[in-house]
């Protein structure tokens, strides 16, 4: 498995925000983590990118224990994510922006930049040349040299999946990439999300939109207050009487 | 004019200009921490111990002046590595007092110390830094900082300035970069140290204190400091001004000291409110000031 959580839990003070969740996302899985509000779906994506430790448990990528290592090292494994709430680097253009992205894969070091090699200079172009194919692929091809901030929203979440595309990571984390869109922009995200796997990278998203992890997942896992109430392909986890009651009400 | 006279102009100008040089490089000391995001003060305290290795070692060896120099730059350097992993944990305004701090434990310890002449200092070094040496040191400094411009490393440090967390999860080891850019600031700031210790004959703690600091990050300020030729810009103008306003005093009949400190003021105050990325981006904003204007008289379609 490239992705495995083994009883994750976390806890903030009193609060039981991840309690013994664990599930598997295979490569090029798109992996759905659903749940209502507070579930602790962001908080699982925290703990897999590091940004935040677990209380206990394992999380594995490509078997590697990764849990308790600073996020750049879990990057550096192949694991890249955007933010619910966007976080582009808002003063660098778009392009600059997937450049950034690029860290992990660019190489040159820097005495040869000193140096005029011309290597240092190949390698700066053909970075960027990757980042406005990266762009092109999330649907901007025109916007490489305008400001993140000056983006509208929809194109702002691209830009982020395209800087988090830059590093070629084994697997993509998303939180909410549809978050606050219209119906159009949701449908061309589901696309996108779908190409993204079928170039080889597994994704795992954290979504509101059910009707779009139904569509775009190969697997769902759904939480409510911290713990795994279902877990299989979606038309399953659709009919499982816990997920229902869990986001309609109701008794288990 | 006499020929005396005209000689006297020169050896003033002289020394200006030299000081322009130092100056430049003190910005740019301070603007390496600035570009990522880091208000560091702790470039005064790296410049004394630039500044007192290089004359203890023009007193007490042989070395030719180019090495006297390069441990100029290096002790402070090394110095600047365990110093910065503990106080880069810190933020802000948080990093900027601990490294006030830490230029205050400099200075007293040199206030103090009888092996470096307590509160007087060591003076009657000899003048090994011209203005060729200087502004071969600062071309050096400019041509590093502009050529790593579009390395994954400065697009690391401006992700870092703009938001760290998420640098983080690009794969950035933020850490290291922003302790790599306060070594080479203490590293700059030591080599200016060394320069000006055997520019201006003497080193004594009183050149170095928190207001020495404070004109390095007004020079960066007020120049600019999204690329390296603003610091140098801003250094050169604030460390020429006062020749200029001596003029002004002269004719004017103004006291200069408090004529320079109002005017340093109101220039810091313009710059801040007006070319919030210094004076470099002057033309730039004079350009959009005229675009705007023309819009606005345009006739409307």
């Amino acid at each position: 498995m490239l992705l495995s959580l083994e009883s994750v839990a976390r806890a903030f003070g009193g609060v039981q925000a991840v309690d013994g969740v664990g599930f598997q996302v295979g490569p090029g899985e798109v992996h759905g983590l659903i749940g209502p509000n507070g579930a602790g779906k962001t908080t699982v994506l925290n703990l897999v990118s590091g940004l935040l430790r677990p209380t206990s448990g394992a999380i594995r990528v490509g078997g590697a224990r990764v849990d308790g290592q600073p996020p750049h090292r879990i990057a550096a494994l192949g694991v890249t994510r955007t933010f619910q709430n966007i976080r582009l680097f808002p003063g660098l253009s778009a392009a600059d922006n997937v450049l950034v992205g690029e860290h992990l894969v660019r190489r040159a070091p820097l005495w040869k930049r000193l140096l005029f090699l011309p290597s240092a200079a190949v390698e700066e172009r053909e970075a960027r040349a990757r980042a406005l194919t990266l762009l092109e692929k999330v649907g901007l091809s025109g916007r490489a040299e305008e400001k993140a901030a000056s983006l509208s929203y929809g194109e702002q979440r691209r830009v982020e999946i395209a800087r988090a595309l830059g590093s070629d990571p084994r697997i993509l984390l998303l939180d909410e990439p549809t978050a606050g869109m219209n119906p159009a922009e949701v449908r061309s995200m589901a696309t996108l999300i779908r190409e993204v796997a079928q170039r080889g990278h597994s994704v795992l998203l954290v979504e509101h939109n059910v009707p779009l992890v139904m569509s775009v997942c190969d697997r769902i896992t759904v939480l409510n207050f911290g713990k795994v109430i279902a877990d299989g392909p979606p038309a399953e986890v659709a009919r499982d009487p816990a997920v229902i009651a869990a986001y309609l009400g109701g008794t288990p | 004019m006499s020929l005396d006279s005209l000689r006297d102009l020169w050896l003033t100008y002289q020394s200006a200009v030299g000081f322009a040089g130092i100056g430049a490089l003190l910005a740019l000391s301070v603007y390496t921490t600035l570009s990522c995001g880091q208000l560091s003060l702790a470039n005064a305290g790296f410049m004394a111990i630039g500044a007192y290795t290089g004359a203890l070692l023009t007193f007490h060896s042989s070395l030719p002046f180019p090495l006297v120099l390069a441990a100029s730059a290096l002790l402070p350097a090394l110095v600047a590595l365990p110093l910065g992993l503990p106080v880069l944990r810190l933020r802000g305004v948080f990093l900027a007092i601990a490294t006030i701090g830490w230029g205050e434990v400099v200075r007293l310890c040199l206030v103090n110390w009888q092996f470096t002449n307590g509160a007087l200092g060591l003076v009657a070094i000899p003048q090994r830094a011209g203005l060729p040496t200087i502004y071969l040191c600062l071309a050096l400094v400019v041509f590093v900082l502009w050529r790593l411009r579009g390395s994954r490393a400065v697009y690391a440090l401006e992700a870092i300035r703009e938001d760290e967390p998420a640098a983080r999860t690009m794969g950035i080891d933020t850490t290291a970069h922003k302790l790599a850019m306060f070594v080479l600031g203490a590293g700059v700031a030591g080599l200016a140290g060394g320069l000006e210790a055997h520019f201006s004959f003497m080193v004594a703690p009183s050149s170095y204190t928190f207001g020495r600091v404070v004109d390095m990050l007004a020079g960066a300020v007020v120049g600019g400091a999204a690329t390296p030729a603003g610091p140098v810009l801003g250094a050169v103008f604030l460390t020429l001004l006062p020749e200029l306003l001596r003029e002004v005093s002269r004719i004017s009949g103004l006291a200069p000291g408090a004529l320079r400190l109002f005017v340093n003021g109101a220039i810091l105050l313009l710059v801040i409110l007006f070319l919030p990325n210094g004076m470099i981006s002057l033309p730039a904003a004079l350009r959009a000031w005229r675009r705007s204007r023309k819009a606005r008289h345009a006739p409307v379609a």
